[in-house]
């Protein structure tokens, strides 16, 4: 069932590498034992279902929490990610489900939240420049940068919180369910903001539900369920093995229904 | 996919064909309507209410107008209004300080004691009121970084906390008076700045937004960016210099500028230049309207809070130190009664939200001036503070009602 996969880059040294990563909340484990490898210029897919632990692995990754057990290795040196500005710091932005926006404040201001140009006399109109860029590169079709973000749209808040991870130039992109709130042409956009990341050399970590994305960007396809590893695939592998390994066995309703299709149809 | 060029033609905010182009003043003005009717208010409802207030007690009283008594309610204004600006700092957070009116209260308290029981130099005893009042803000803001205590418990306790130290230094006696022919009580009561000087300073900030105006302009050109245009500038500039230079004559017509309303003034002006123009305040703006992003974003919430807290306490110290000089006396009445409330009243009809994230220095300067002047009004009609405590309540809940009515529709036309 599981192929272990070593993916396009695995001579290099990766980026990043998890091993034995564990994180209990009291009497629960949400990850056990994870490992987890993301070289230069490779996407990795987390997927998994509701409950496998993708959000409980970013949030470590980003800082958020700390890890109960297990050793993070970036740039081949074991470190601590102690909070979010660490994270930062070290090169791995993280594009959260909820965006993490400041409703009250400006596209600008949001996208250079925290590392503002001349921290002791604003340099609004380089910002301002910068983000006009930013969005430009992400074709991003956002009428004026100085409104406030409560008056974008959902798609729109979206390429915001994109844009903004990739100002620091980092190592590591996460992307949680980024395609989730857009539209047809945007989900496009974004895939090939994924690529685009790929190509500049940057590690992408992408937690998505919808296969077609996954299997569209992703160089290597890792699946969790209930906070272990449960195989790792090539973007070549078939929607039902993945299926399979997401739903834990062959013996669930989603193969059941397909069996049953079959059965009909011979 | 359409990439901005760098050689296009129009501007990169002019880009997008949706985005109507405000050029020139007519722009100006239509880009101004459009922001009030969707709620975007600003410092309109004050102005207004200010210029109603105005008109109302002027009726009622021709006194009221009159340059010496405007000289006196600017004199009155600053005390508060120090405070008041201590508070906006809490408010921008969405935290509030209740013990503000003790703190000022215990610094004013400190004074007396400290410079004229004990002998210390007077620098010393401001110093040392100054430097409790940072030390209560870093405590409430451990409390909550620490312990999550929200701060209006923790500000709660410190109300009474400080009220008992305030009343413990004073000892038995209640009373210190400060001596009339010291500097800090002239300060407080007396000294105006020279006419000449008054009137060439209401031209200095007509300059300087015709300066950085300018230098905006230019920046923004070469950055390939759209300006508001020289036409708009031109005409804010005047307007300013126009209105400063009246207020500064018609003060002048009395005893003349209060030295401590100019030293309020600079302070709320370096504080908006905080707020609007470094990353501090940029800071104080995203914990305010969203701690966790702002958390995420690599702020150090903490730090802000610590900031945010020791700032306001300190600026209330400092509103008690003036209000000493005010009275020219440090007494047990000191920052009691209404001071805590009109302190957070100014700054809430000013227009800073309770809710955080909304709100600037300016506030407590306009909100100030609206208390004071409803004070000052009723104190010429002779009528008691009962009535008058009942005409402030029933103003900051028209305050508070103009700002939820303002918050709906901006919600409904998409503005935070």
């Amino acid at each position: 069932m599981t192929e272990p996969n070593t993916g396009p880059a695995s001579h290099k040294q990766p980026i990043l590498r998890l091993s034995g990563i564990s994180k209990t909340f009291g009497a629960v484990a949400a990850l056990a034992d994870i490992n987890l490898e993301v070289h230069e210029g490779e996407v990795v897919a987390l997927v998994g279902d509701n409950g496998a632990g993708k959000s409980t692995l970013i949030k470590i990754l980003a800082g958020v929490q700390q890890p109960t057990s297990g050793t993070i290795e970036f740039l081949g040196k074991a470190v601590e990610i102690e909070n979010p500005a660490h994270a930062l710091h070290m090169g791995i932005a993280t594009v959260y489900q909820d965006l993490a926006l400041c409703e009250n404040l400006d596209v600008v201001a949001n996208l250079f939240l925290g590392h503002e140009l001349s921290p002791w006399a604003l340099d609004e109109v380089a910002m301002e420049v910068r983000a006009w860029q930013l969005l430009g590169e992400l074709a991003a079709r956002i009428p004026s940068v100085r409104e406030p973000i409560a008056s974008l749209s959902g798609g729109q808040r979206q390429t915001v919180a994109i844009a903004r991870s990739i100002l620091l130039d980092p190592k590591i992109v996460m992307l949680d369910e980024p395609t989730a709130a857009l539209g047809v042409a945007q989900t496009a956009e974004v895939l090939n903001l994924i690529e685009r990341l790929r190509d500049r050399g940057h590690g992408v970590i992408l937690i998505s539900h919808n296969m077609d994305n996954v299997r569209a960007v992703a160089d290597k396809i890792v699946v969790l369920r209930l906070g272990r590893n449960n195989g790792t695939f090539k973007a070549d592998a078939t929607h039902e093995q993945i299926i399979s390994a997401i739903m834990g066995s062959n013996d669930n309703s989603v193969s059941r229904r397909e069996s049953v299709e079959k059965e009909r149809n011979q | 996919m359409s990439t901005l060029n760098k050689d296009a033609p129009l501007a990169y905010d002019r880009a997008d064909a949706r985005v109507r182009a405000d050029e020139g003043l007519a722009g100006a003005l239509r880009s101004f309507v459009d922001r009030i009717k969707s709620g975007d208010l600003g410092v309109l409802p004050v102005i207004v209410g200010l210029l109603v207030i105005s008109t109302v007690f002027a009726t009622l009283n021709p006194v009221f107008l009159l340059p010496n008594n405007i000289v006196n309610l600017l004199f009155d204004a600053s005390t508060v209004g120090f405070i008041s600006l201590g508070i906006v700092m809490v408010l921008l957070l969405g935290e509030i300080d209740l013990s503000i009116g003790s703190m000022s209260g215990l610094a004013s308290a400190m004074i007396g004691v400290l410079w004229i029981n004990q002998g210390y130099p007077i620098a010393a005893a401001i110093g040392a009121a100054l430097v409790s009042g940072a030390l209560m803000g870093a405590a409430y803001a451990f409390l909550l970084n620490r312990f999550s205590m929200p701060s209006f418990i923790s500000t709660l306790a410190g109300l009474l906390a400080l009220l008992g130290c305030q009343l413990f230094i004073l000892g038995p006696t209640g009373s210190i008076n400060l001596p009339y022919d010291s500097f800090l009580v002239s300060f407080g009561q007396t000294l105006v700045m020279p006419k000449w000087l008054a009137c060439g300073v209401a031209l200095v900030p007509g300059l300087m937004m015709a300066v950085s105006g300018l230098r905006q302009m230019k920046a923004r050109k070469a950055a390939n960016l759209s300006s508001p245009g020289m036409s708009v500038l031109l005409v804010k500039v005047v307007l300013l210099t126009l209105l400063l230079e009246a207020a500064a004559i018609y003060l002048n017509l009395g005893r003349g500028v209060p030295w401590m309303f100019f030293v309020f003034v600079v302070c709320v002006a370096l504080m908006q230049y905080a707020l609007t123009r470094t990353q501090w305040g940029r800071s104080m703006f995203a914990v305010g309207g969203n701690t966790e992003a702002a958390r995420r974003a690599g702020i150090e919430v903490n730090r802000i809070r610590m900031t945010a807290f020791m700032l306001g306490a300190s600026l209330a110290a400092l509103g008690g130190v003036f209000s000493a000089a005010r009275l020219a006396t440090a007494s047990q009445q000191a920052g009691a009664g209404d001071v805590n409330l009109n302190a957070i009243a100014a700054a809430v009809i000013g227009g800073t939200s309770l809710f955080g994230g909304r709100g600037s220095a300016w506030t407590a300067l306009l909100g100030v001036l609206v208390i004071q002047a409803i004070s000052n009004g009723l104190t010429l009609l002779n009528l008691s503070s009962s009535l008058r405590y009942m005409i402030t309540g029933a103003v900051l809940a028209v305050a508070v009602i103009v700002d939820s009515l303002a918050r709906q529709s901006r919600a409904s036309h998409g503005r935070a």
